[in-house]
């Protein structure tokens, strides 16, 4: 097991018992059974108590082999940041696609990453934004004629 | 339609210029996203499926199971010169390939790999031409109660195969249902799970969560800066790849060990290629004259695994187009294209589409020899794609996940549900959650809930209706393989306590 998933089980576990118990309770205010048969509510009903059943388990069994100080140390949070902050940079790209369109926005998540992702020169980085933007449009736009994301501005 | 009008049909379809254009991109690019660790058919076809909507569909189906089997021909490429695997099936191939090439041998581990390719590919596709009519006749007896006891078998096979956690995999597999289960009801039109939302009551697309889960996610896991490669040397000259008279001889009985058993691990659902490979390795050392051999470079344990992933994909493609049930994330995928080309896959497929299904096993030759072409001569070529930086693929996935998903509807809401669907990608990887029962549920959600609630109105809802013979065996035989685990738990309880006792 990684070591995250030492303590990531616990809360994952609580995270899908919510889950679970909020799609029995939107289910119990469906149909269960109809004079037709089923109703919308059935099939919820049943993965909805057998997610909250299978969480509790996980959250138990996590509870009862509490995570050793060697996998919480192991713990790499300097590469969950890394990809948390990825994360936010593409959804700052699709956020800047409605002002910047698809080109502006795409070269400068591609920036980003080279640059301060991978720590390459900005020059570099630079060019295989402009590049990479411009292959983009070229392909999909001009060539496959397909409709990329258009903004305010661009 | 007899098999052999079907397969001069088939040629007929295939060997049009169109049919062959997509056939050769759809190997070659197979080829490279094998090759290139990190990137795998599943978030390749998935990112590709919106841009072939405009596409002749016979066409873009040929091209997108050329992508499916062409990663497994370039997947042993990565194993044997880095001893990382390109493709998780040809993780096998690292134990022999890589001591091979470490010892100077690495042409022939790279030919021996394209030949097992090749061979057991082709007995794939022979197998699949055979049975796949076969069973599309059987399976025409089929009504609801049967079909939702095939999917509930298909599902707890992918959960008990997809992780070391049992109740992860299931869990996931619920995640997958409750996701396809957003949107109006099925029957009723009952809004289900929108949070309120316009936007959502058409559901959630299958192909925007593939496309996060995958390809969003698996950039997210890899963005951690990685050193360069250390890549063995790739022979040149065709005559330095090919394997000795010695070495085929070695290998015949891998050739049909790797054809018949990947064949057969591809039809059951959930087992897949992986698993296909590492069954055909442990036979091929169980059976070998040499076992002590195995791990420090036998060329029979090249040959086992790289051909049975390839016989795999005949077999699985068995179920997909004879049932309409998927056995693996990629299949699911393939089956969601499907649906969204207007295809419904089942018993009536081959009948009522022979010029898709015959269309795409007559391709499946062609494509098996253009990558023995490509693999043996222009192998040094594919190899140097190692050497393209992390940093400028990263992007690529990502921008072509917006343009897939885009293209698909031209909707600004949909691309943040991308975003969320990345995060969820990571999370799952990060956190030891299997991300094919997740895929599985969402595409079989709909499916096996219509197929449930078919079966209990034609019983007026009693239970019995799922008590017929065949749909009676498949729910005892899923109930079966979910207790497996349990048993094998309490029996590692049983063990630990007698050593306990013996101490």
């Amino acid at each position: 097991m990684k070591p995250l998933a030492r303590g990531g089980d616990f809360w994952s576990g609580l995270v899908l018992a919510a889950l679970g118990a909020w799609i029995v309770s939107e289910a119990h205010a469906w149909d269960y059974m109809t004079d037709e048969g089923p109703g919308p509510g059935f099939f919820p009903m049943w993965y909805g108590s057998l997610m909250v059943a299978l969480s509790l388990v996980l959250v138990a069994r996590t509870a009862l082999k509490p995570p050793t100080r060697e996998a919480q140390a192991a713990m790499n949070w300097k590469e969950i940041a890394r990809a948390l902050t990825c994360w936010v940079a593409f959804v700052a790209c699709v956020g800047l696609m409605n002002v910047l369109g698809f080109a502006v926005s795409f070269a400068l998540l591609t920036w980003f990453i080279v640059a301060y992702m991978a720590r390459r020169p900005h020059r570099e980085a630079a060019a295989i934004a402009i590049a990479g933007s411009a292959v983009f449009y070229g392909i999909f736009s001009y060539l496959l004629d397909l409709s990329l994301p258009a903004g305010y501005l661009f | 339609m007899d098999i052999l009008t079907g397969l001069m049909h088939g040629f007929q379809v295939a060997t049009t210029p169109l049919s062959l254009g997509m056939c050769m991109l759809g190997v070659v690019l197979g080829t490279v996203i094998g090759v290139l660790p990190g990137l795998g058919p599943p978030a390749t076809i998935a990112m590709l499926l919106p841009l072939t909507m405009k596409l002749d569909p016979t066409g873009a189906m040929i091209m997108l199971a050329g992508i499916y089997y062409g990663a497994k021909y370039g997947g042993s490429t990565t194993s044997i010169l880095l001893n990382v695997p390109g493709e998780s099936s040809s993780v096998v191939t690292c134990i022999d390939g890589y001591q091979m090439a470490r010892k100077g041998r690495a042409g022939p581990a790279l030919g021996m790999a394209a030949i097992a390719s090749f061979i057991a590919g082709t007995f794939g596709v022979v197998a699949l031409m055979l049975v796949a009519p076969a069973l599309a006749q059987v399976s025409l007896a089929f009504s609801s109660p049967e079909y939702f006891a095939l999917m509930v078998m298909g599902l707890a096979m992918v959960v008990l195969l997809a992780g070391d956690s049992l109740v992860k995999a299931l869990l996931s597999m619920l995640v997958g249902l409750w996701i396809s289960g957003i949107g109006s009801d099925l029957f009723t039109a009952t809004s289900r799970f929108t949070f309120g939302s316009v936007q959502l009551l058409g559901g959630i697309e299958f192909i925007l969560v593939a496309i996060g889960v995958f390809a969003v996610g698996e950039v997210l896991a890899n963005i951690e800066p990685q050193d360069p490669p250390k890549m063995l040397p790739v022979p040149k000259g065709i005559r330095n790849l090919l394997p000795t008279w010695d070495d085929m001889k070695r290998c015949r009985f891998a050739f049909v060990n790797g054809s018949v058993v990947g064949f057969i691990i591809g039809v059951l659902p959930g087992a897949g290629a992986t698993i296909a490979s590492f069954i055909s390795y442990g036979i091929e050392k169980a059976v070998s004259r040499h076992p002590e051999e195995f791990g420090k470079g036998a060329i029979e344990g090249v040959a086992a695994p790289e051909g049975s992933n390839n016989a795999e994909t005949g077999g699985a493609l068995v179920p997909l187009l004879t049932l309409g049930i998927p056995g693996s994330g990629t299949t699911a995928i393939l089956l969601a294209a499907l649906t969204l080309w207007g295809f419904k896959p089942g018993p009536l497929f081959i009948h009522d589409q022979p010029q898709l299904f015959w269309g795409l096993v007559a391709s499946m030759y062609i494509g098996n020899v253009v990558l023995l072409i490509l693999n043996l001569p222009l192998v040094a070529l594919f190899a140097q794609l190692l050497r393209v930086p992390a940093y400028v693929l990263q992007p690529l996935i990502l921008g072509v996940s917006i343009v897939g998903v885009y293209a698909a509807d031209a909707s600004m809401f949909q691309l943040g549900l991308l975003a969320l669907f990345g995060l969820v990608g990571y999370a799952m990887r990060k956190l030891d959650f299997p991300t094919a029962p997740l895929v599985l549920g969402l595409v079989l959600g709909d499916p096996m809930e219509r197929a449930l609630r078919q079966s209990l109105m034609m019983s007026q809802g009693h239970l019995s209706i799922l008590l017929r013979p065949i749909p009676a065996t498949l729910l005892v035989f899923a109930a079966l393989l979910l207790a497996v685990p349990l048993f094998r738990k309490v029996n590692a309880i049983r063990v630990q306590v007698l050593e306990r006792e013996e101490a």
